[in-house]
């Protein structure tokens, strides 16, 4: 990622332009074989665990992630933070990618993903979770690119336009919050419908509440954490007011989350309480969901809050880093690890090399499109045309 | 930005749309269902069962499956748990029973044909479908492939053809349903050579079973499984060892399974509803909070201009008073000491005259000296008081 100056200015041959490449073309060669061969010749994925990979990572990991655009959006424009406006756009641009990167993904997943549209347009399933989940992701995903589009648009001189998309933003990030609500719950109550297959310390009637707030969690850390990638490889693309806004948002999103995680350490254990689970806790796997929740949301939380209060910066970002692992811990122990406990361990799913093979596909193709996007358009600075109206 | 009420109306029915095309919450309420009146199922006798596989040679003709790998002659294949996969609907399994010394028990499993079907509740392009005579029929024309009735069926029945690139489809017992609306038996019914299995109306069903456990309660364990299991499946089991040491669960309850699911369904209009009125009160709260903070802040910034005016009006004032006041004291200063220096000029005027007067009288007339020594005295007398 440090050659990307360097990768705009003239040699293409830097190393990690090689890696990009190289994943893209074994990414390619790998679609080829789905395509033409089935799911059976590039996955581990059975009768036994129909949802592998790219479902735990690639899409609930990859949702949960993507949640910076929305409490980005609501925190300035809903809540009235103005001095977090800065940190919008990168989150927005995030966020579309997120999900835009989510719904391709999904096309290797599904049987036949040229019929994804058919909820909306043959039969719609509204019994089903995931009715609401694809409605949703679809709704918002569109959502999101109007949203980003004032950046395009502003890149491509078309002033009237924009004007226009500009006085959408308040209705946009509403109908954005709804969605959001709606969907991140949704990925969790997904998992309601099997309790006889995920493990009593991850089953809850509370599984909607816990993705929705940890998403949360995902949104705020995921902006400190993209920011602080950002200030190293991207800093000549900032403006005074990015840079000067930078280490507050740092701060008051890192105090946010301290206070947000200690929540839903406390939803967790109410959780416990509500259900009696607490003599699993001595077990194997409480062993295991203890150093998710004592490692991945407690040891978090503390850091944050003691990050806010020393106005340590760099804690913070680094902090950020180890709860964005948590919220990947946690959906993978919900949709692989912990899903399916009961079955001997030659039934259980360890992804093939080719799932993981399309995974780091897929991220790449994110990183680099985030790349073009942020040396051409008007993410992390603000342009002269357009700096004195928002 | 402002919010006019127009503009308030106006959002709310936007939201008032968005609850239209939200989606509908079963099961969230009071009503019980018990299945539809009259339909089909198959009782499980367990005891009976031999593990000759002839059923699942049936199925395998019937469904016009491909041919196994291995005959169903073939009882070696028993050696393994199997599962359903895509060209078996159903398989037979041995168990050895530990309760009942090791004794070696066969159980056949299918789909269980669920009276609410956690997969047709799952199903987001409702390919599923639970039919008036009792099989969960699958309609492959809509299947997207995502696989979530996989996810959600507690008895992991359903099955994947991972191996078609184009048109993978998912598969399970249909219960024979073409042949049973034709009137006959499902084919591994009407193969079975013991009366293991029995097709029949569920409710006339579950009365031979009780009869058989009520007949024979020394042999058979006092549980119809599939009863109420996950709601009540069509298909039931009664057995002479416990149903857990046949690999079925016991531990599934008896919730159906879209009742787990209607709570989460059912908070989806209340967000909507909701969330629009609490999000546009915060930002007019917040734009409420932004102005009343700027109007006070003109006051405070206009009052301290004010203030500071008046004070600098108060200074000049008083420093004009100062000048006006030294300008006096000059002139004063000034006319005093003029007039001084022409008192002085005078009194020295007068002195000389004096003098002059005195040296003219000091010869005629003497009186006068010693009166100007008393002055003198005097004067002295009250400096020294």
């Amino acid at each position: 990622m440090s050659d990307t100056k360097t990768a705009t200015g003239g040699t293409l041959l830097t190393p990690f332009n090689m890696v990009a490449g190289l994943i893209l073309l074994v990414g390619s060669v790998i679609t080829v074989l789905r395509f033409t061969g089935g799911l059976g010749a590039v996955s581990n994925l059975s009768d036994y665990n129909p949802w592998g990979l790219w479902i735990g990572f690639d899409l609930l990991v990859g949702v949960a992630l993507a949640a910076g655009g929305f409490v980005t959006s609501a925190a300035c424009y809903i809540f009235g933070l103005k001095r977090y406006h800065s940190a919008v756009r990168p989150a927005i641009l995030t966020a579309f990618l997120g999900y835009a990167l989510v719904v391709f993904a999904l096309h290797y997943d599904v049987g036949r993903p040229w019929r994804l549209p058919y909820p909306f347009i043959v039969q719609p399933g509204t019994t089903s979770l995931l009715f609401e989940v694809g409605a949703c992701v679809a709704l918002y995903l569109t959502v999101l690119f109007i949203e980003y589009t004032p950046a395009a648009l502003e890149w491509l001189g078309l002033k009237r336009a924009r004007s226009i998309v500009v006085k959408l933003t308040l209705l946009l990030t509403i109908f954005g919050v709804v969605l959001s609500t709606l969907h991140q719950s949704s990925l969790g109550a997904l998992y309601l419908i099997a309790p006889s297959k995920l493990h009593p310390l991850w089953y809850s009637g509370y599984l909607p509440v816990y993705f929705f707030i940890s998403a949360i969690i995902a949104g705020l850390s995921m902006v400190i954490f993209e920011g602080s990638l950002a200030h190293k490889h991207f800093h000549d693309k900032m403006d005074e007011t990015h840079l000067a806004e930078a280490d507050g948002v740092t701060l008051g999103f890192g105090k946010a989350a301290a206070f947000v995680l200690f929540g839903y350490f406390v939803i967790k254990v109410i959780g416990l309480a509500v259900d009696n689970n607490w003599h699993y806790l001595t077990t194997g796997w409480g062993v295991w969901y203890l150093f998710e929740i004592v490692g991945f949301v407690l040891l978090p939380c503390y850091l944050y809050a003691i990050g806010a209060r020393d106005k340590n910066v760099k804690l913070i970002r680094r902090t950020s880093g180890l709860a964005v692992l948590g919220i990947v811990l946690n959906r993978l122990n919900i949709s692989l690890i912990a899903f399916n406990y009961h079955l001997p361990s030659s039934e259980r799913y360890v992804p093939h090399w080719m799932e993981i093979g399309i995974t780091l596909f897929v991220v790449t193709i994110g990183v680099l499109v985030y790349r073009f996007i942020v040396t051409h358009m008007p993410i992390l600075y603000e342009h002269p045309d357009f700096k004195e109206d928002h | 930005m402002a919010i006019t009420r127009r503009k308030f109306l106006g959002w709310m029915g936007a939201a008032g749309v968005g609850v239209t095309v939200g989606k509908t919450a079963q099961a969230a309420s009071n009503k019980h269902f018990t299945g539809h009146p009259d339909s089909m199922g198959v009782l499980h006798d367990i005891a009976r069962c031999v593990g000759c596989r002839s059923c699942e040679a049936a199925c395998n003709t019937v469904n016009q499956l491909p041919p196994p790998e291995a005959s169903f002659k073939d009882l070696t294949v028993l050696d393994r748990k199997r599962r359903t996969t895509p060209p078996e609907y159903t398989v037979v399994n041995r168990y050895d029973a530990t309760s009942a010394g090791s004794k070696q028990i066969y159980r056949k499993n299918q789909c269980n044909h669920c009276l609410e079907p956690a997969c047709a509740s799952a199903c987001f392009v409702k390919a599923f479908t639970k039919s008036a005579e009792g099989a969960v029929i699958y309609d492959e024309t809509v299947c997207v492939g995502c696989r979530y009735c996989m996810v959600a069926c507690p008895f992991e029945i359903p099955t994947y053809e991972y191996d078609k690139a184009l048109t993978p489809r998912v598969t399970k017992c249909t219960m024979c349903h073409p042949l049973v609306q034709e009137g006959k038996l499902p084919g591994c019914v009407e193969a079975c050579p013991t009366e293991a299995l029995s097709f029949g109306k569920r409710d006339d069903l579950l009365k031979i079973a009780r009869e058989r456990i009520r007949k024979d309660p020394d042999n058979y364990i006092d549980h119809i499984y599939g009863e109420q299991e996950m709601g009540g499946t069509s298909w039931l089991y009664i057995s002479n060892v416990p149903f857990k040491e046949l690999g079925m669960r016991e531990d599934l309850g008896i919730t159906p399974a879209p009742a787990l699911t209607a709570g989460a369904l059912g908070a989806v209009p209340i967000v909507v509803g909701l969330w629009p009125v609490l999000l546009t009160g915060i930002y007019a709260i917040s734009q409420r909070k932004d102005k009343v903070a700027e109007e006070e802040q003109a006051l405070a910034v206009a009052a301290a201009q004010q203030a500071t005016q008046e004070k600098a009006a108060a200074e000049l004032k008083k420093t004009l008073e100062m000048k006006e006041k030294e300008k006096e004291t000059a002139i004063n200063m000034a006319v005093k000491k003029a007039l001084d220096e022409a008192a002085k000029a005078q009194e020295e005027a007068a002195q000389a005259e004096e003098a002059a007067q005195a040296q003219e009288a000091a010869a005629p007339a003497g009186e006068a000296a010693p009166e100007a020594q008393d002055d003198k005295d005097q004067k002295q007398t009250e400096e020294d008081s």
